[in-house]
């Protein structure tokens, strides 16, 4: 039957044709498509590649980051902290000066208050003998009129004085 | 999927077939006893069909009629014999009453030379049994090969081309339909079949593929007469062949150790009656015969059916008139659309089938022991 019966033309014609196909698609289109297509691949595997270590780059340096942040919210915690503490120290120290100050004043005022009495004190002490004398010269003028009452005012007066 | 759809495909064929057994042969009887009644022959119209020529039929005006006028592409006739050396001239010089031009006369698509009288001799089966000239045409089929082959170089002519001017870059255009396939081949074709060596093998890998699969969607276009090149089995034998001296070239030692001492079966199957070694050893030959004819057959049997479904109309239409024609259109219609769907996919079933059998067999002979 003609059906399964391979034509010698046909046959001739077709192997002709396969092998012109094999040669100049092999040589001109296969090798250089897979060629090509192995290079993209490749290219792309090696981006990849860079990609993830890009990445890991990016991660390490946010880590970084993170820990320098870290460390820095630490290190103004601690100057806070020690801010705190100097202020709350000044503080003290004013205090305990201010005080110190105010007993030295109060002190000073004290004495001054203290000679001034006793300046006071003497200046009464001097008027009134002036005085006790002129009263006494006045008296006794007076007194002295007769002797024993002279000698009794002197006694008098001495007794007085002792008193004083 | 794949074999859901064979399934479908083989009692597909098997109906065709009842139906050409029963309608074809009373038709061909009917139109022996009575030939100007121009009766319609199924079998005789898909064998037309199916069978190579040498000319491309693209239709027929006033078909059935006196003024019955076929539109053909003729085409060049190449014809080799010993005493004139090489022949050419149109396929249209035979269009005459007698199909005959110089001293040749064309019989059932063969070219005979005519006997002293100008005639055929037919023997008892009616076969012409006159000396006939080694015939070098360009026939339909060669053209239906060559139009492969062009689309092939401009394809991946042009592929390449575009690899070369973007290169590194993203594929585009008719590259990137292109590459999916083309990797495809690479990766789930070659590399699991044939491994590490696949690299040498790719170009008759690919270029099978290809031809394989536009050749079988040629097939495929109606109205620009009907190619059938995979279907024809001088191409399938060619391909094979390839593939087998392919394989029989690349093996190496593994190979042949393979075939005739064969590891792993017991001695008594190889001597003293080397029973192994000849199954091995046919099994060699065989392996591109049943690569030849499955190509064939199925792409044969694709055309078959959907020409039956199409005949079906014709034949209802003679047996019970015009209405039974129009009626069984839309069922037949209905089943050749469906027919030429299924088509487009095992056209590229068919070609990756080759196509792995072939690495496979590759795989086969530089397969290292282990």
């Amino acid at each position: 039957m003609d059906l399964v019966q391979p034509g010698l033309g046909l046959v001739i014609w077709m192997t002709l044709a396969f092998l012109v196909v094999l040669f100049l698609l092999g040589k001109f289109a296969w090798k250089p498509i897979l060629t090509m297509i192995r290079e993209r691949e490749e290219s792309i595997e090696d981006a990849l590649k860079e990609a993830e270590k890009a990445k890991d780059a990016i991660r390490k340096l946010k880590s970084d980051n993170e820990q320098l942040l870290n460390e820095a919210r630490q290190e103004r915690e601690e100057i806070v902290k020690s801010a705190r503490e100097m202020k709350s120290r000044i503080l003290a120290e004013a205090e305990t000066k201010a005080n110190e100050k105010g007993d030295k004043i109060i002190a000073e005022a004290r004495e001054q208050i203290n000679a001034e009495k006793s300046a006071a004190i003497n200046e009464l002490k001097n008027q009134v003998a002036a005085l006790s004398i002129e009263i006494a010269e006045k008296i006794v003028k007076q007194e002295l009129a007769s002797n024993d009452k002279q000698k009794e005012l002197i006694q008098n007066a001495l007794e007085s004085s002792k008193l004083n | 999927m794949r074999f859901n759809s064979l399934n479908t495909k083989t009692v597909a064929i098997r109906i065709a077939f009842a139906l050409l057994f029963i309608f074809g042969s009373n038709y061909a009887s009917a139109s022996n006893e009575n030939n100007e009644e121009n009766d319609f022959n199924a079998g005789e119209m898909i064998m037309h069909h199916i069978l190579d020529a040498h000319e491309i039929h693209l239709f027929t005006l006033n078909e059935g009629t006196p003024e019955e006028h076929h539109i053909n592409i003729p085409l060049p006739i190449i014809l080799y014999t010993d005493d004139r050396g090489v022949e050419v001239f149109s396929s249209s010089k035979f269009h005459n009453a007698d199909h005959s031009y110089d001293r040749y006369i064309m019989h059932h698509e063969k070219i005979y030379i005519a006997d002293a009288d100008g005639q055929l001799v037919f023997d008892e089966k009616e076969h012409a049994i006159n000396e006939k000239p080694i015939d070098l045409s360009i026939t339909k089929t060669v053209t239906g090969i060559l139009i492969t082959v062009i689309l092939m170089f401009f394809l991946f002519g042009g592929m390449a081309k575009s690899y070369k001017k973007r290169r590194g870059q993203a594929p585009k255009g008719v590259q990137s339909f292109l590459e999916p396939l083309v990797l495809f081949v690479r990766d789930e074709i070659a590399k699991p079949s044939i491994g590490h060596k696949y690299e040498r093998y790719m170009p008759f890998l690919l270029s099978v593929f290809f031809f394989i699969w536009i050749a079988n969607l040629l097939g495929l276009i109606p109205f620009i007469g009907g190619f059938n090149v995979t279907g024809n089995i001088s191409i399938t034998l060619v391909l094979a062949t390839f593939t087998f001296v392919i394989t029989t070239f690349t093996s190496n030692k593994n190979y042949w150790i393979h075939i005739f001492n064969t590891p792993g079966v017991p001695w008594w199957l190889k001597l003293p009656v080397p029973l192994m070694p000849v199954i091995e050893l046919f099994g060699m030959f065989i392996k591109p015969v049943v690569l030849t004819l499955r190509l064939f057959a199925n792409i044969t049997a694709g055309h078959i059916i959907i020409l039956s479904f199409v005949s079906l109309i014709f034949i209802f239409g003679n047996l019970f008139g015009d209405g039974a024609g129009y009626g069984v259109s839309i069922v037949s219609i209905a089943f050749s659309i469906f027919m030429n769907f299924l088509e487009l996919l095992v056209a590229f079933l068919q070609a990756y089938v080759f196509t792995l059998l072939s690495a496979l067999y590759f795989g086969a002979a530089v397969e290292e022991h282990h």
